[in-house]
């Protein structure tokens, strides 16, 4: 546990710590994208998955817990890295002007991130923490999606995902020191890329199931 | 040759020393030749201040031509201007339009004390520099030639972060205050060479943490500092950089 604090006192540290866990988050919503996308398929095929990944039984539990504990120290270390930021230039520049290297994810990182904490939030109170013997999750989710202020926060709150993974995505190789000049392109061209397949997978699928299913 | 002249109005931070607030003071540089530089256009405004027996503009520079790091401003928002890879006294006054306004305010960072108008104390650079940007042995006299093989591309990339001149432009620019772009300078053009593998990695880690100490910022990868250095160092540096803490931490 002390090399972990000791490296954790450290900028970079926190940094790395970051890069971790948001890599892990980034493969969990390619696995949580690539399950939902059987939705595109109906209601059977989406039963289908549903059933294999209860299967799995307490691998899912092992998932769980793993997906909170990151959770807690990607958010616990964003603030303070934010925090801590903040109080680096005490007095700011009356006039700021960005020279071009500051994009739309990066500027925003600490406020997608707090609105992704609350999306997690309520996400998990509407699917989630839910008495599961009364309906299937299919039901659920047409439920749910059948009010249309559901399918406009949902639609708007995965746009906020894939801002912060457009950033994230480069910047987690970045600060792990994976990176070279001949890789630059590809892993910023695949983190857009995937930021993108965030947004169109998941935010499609309130639309879907309210307007076509 | 008679040069073209312009005129421009200046919004530039006064604080004098000790004192806790500055503002911005609008001045008037009239006549300006378009072949002045930036600092030499201060030169004017401040000789007509002295003329009329008001404190003169402070601020840093030395060599004048764009290689010893003291100059810098921000200049409306931008750190040593808008030119691509220029410090403030290379810049030039061409490239400001007649009747143009210039907001010039000093570098900005908790780590960068104010001492007067648009100088600011940034011994804290050295003080990173004094923690390991070293090599504890004599050098020497100079070796044969390829007694020590470095390969060329090697020995280029530890040339182009070696022309960091810190200057500070790289905080000034960062959204976070981050001095990490001339710390993964001053680590790359040791690193990358046989003669710096030896303390490599006690010296990553005792950069790394008197950064930490002084007060900058942490890196969030925002890219704005590789955009305004004037020696056009990359953020190619700070992933090698992180890789050399990484290494060093974990083993
Ligand atoms: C789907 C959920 C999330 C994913 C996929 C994700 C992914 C990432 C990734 C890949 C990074 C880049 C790490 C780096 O630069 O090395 C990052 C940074 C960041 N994340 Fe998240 N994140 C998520 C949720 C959150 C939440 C809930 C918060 C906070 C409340 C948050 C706050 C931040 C902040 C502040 C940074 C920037 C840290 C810095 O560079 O200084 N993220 N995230
Ligand atoms: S990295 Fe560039 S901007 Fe930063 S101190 Fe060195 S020369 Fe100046
Ligand atoms: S005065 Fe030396 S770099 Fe500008």
């Amino acid at each position: 546990m002390n090399w972990f604090i000791e490296i954790f006192r450290t900028s970079i540290g926190k940094k790395i710590v970051m890069a971790i866990t948001g890599l892990g988050f980034s493969l969990f919503l390619l696995i949580h994208l690539i399950g939902n996308l059987t939705l595109y398929g109906g209601k059977e095929l989406f039963m289908s998955y549903v059933e294999h990944l209860h299967a799995l039984g307490p691998l899912i539990h092992v998932a769980e817990v793993g997906l909170l504990t990151f959770a807690i120290i990607h958010v616990v270390s964003g603030l303070i890295l934010f925090w801590q930021n903040l109080q680096a230039r005490p007095i700011r520049y009356k006039i700021n002007k960005r020279a071009g290297g500051r994009t739309l994810g990066s500027a925003t990182m600490p406020y997608t991130g707090v609105l992704i904490l609350i999306f997690v939030v309520i996400h998990l109170l509407n699917f989630h923490f839910i008495d599961h013997s009364l309906q299937t999750a299919f039901q659920v989710i047409s439920a749910t999606f059948s009010v249309l202020p559901y399918v406009v926060f949902y639609t708007i709150a995965v746009i906020i995902v894939a801002i912060h993974v457009s950033h994230g995505f480069w910047s987690l190789f970045q600060t792990l020191g994976a990176n070279h000049a001949n890789y630059m392109p590809a892993i910023k061209g695949f983190g857009i890329i995937f930021s993108l397949l965030v947004a169109a997978g998941f935010g499609f699928i309130p639309v879907y199931v309210n307007f076509i299913m | 040759m008679i040069s073209k002249s312009i005129n421009l109005t200046l919004k530039v931070w006064r604080q004098s020393r000790g004192e806790k607030k500055g503002h911005l003071e609008t001045y008037y540089a009239k006549d300006i030749s378009v072949d002045m530089s930036f600092l030499e256009m201060i030169d004017v405004v401040n000789e007509d201040l002295t003329k009329i027996h008001k404190e003169p503009i402070a601020f840093d520079h030395d060599c004048r031509e764009g290689i010893c790091g003291m100059c810098g401003a921000v200049v409306n928002g931008r750190a040593h201007g808008h030119e691509k890879e220029t410090t403030l006294c290379q810049l030039h006054m061409r490239h400001f339009s007649d009747g143009a306004t210039i907001v010039i305010e000093p570098w900005r960072s908790r780590a960068f004390p104010l001492i007067k108008d648009l100088v600011v104390d940034r011994s804290a650079l050295d003080k990173i520099i004094q923690a390991g940007g070293f090599i504890s042995v004599n050098a020497g006299g100079a070796p044969d030639a390829n007694a020590l093989p470095i390969p060329r591309e090697v020995a280029e990339t530890a040339f182009n972060a070696a022309a960091c001149i810190g200057c500070g432009a790289c905080v000034a620019a960062c959204p976070n205050a981050s001095a990490m772009l001339f710390v993964s300078a001053k680590i790359s053009q040791l690193a990358l060479l046989p003669q710096g593998r030896p303390e490599g990695a006690k010296r990553v880690q005792a950069m790394v943490r008197q950064m930490d100490e002084c007060g900058f910022g942490n890196c969030s990868n925002e890219t704005e500092c590789e955009v305004e250095c004037p020696k056009g160092i990359s953020i190619l540096n700070i992933a090698r950089l992180n890789r050399e803490f990484l290494k060093a931490e974990f083993s």
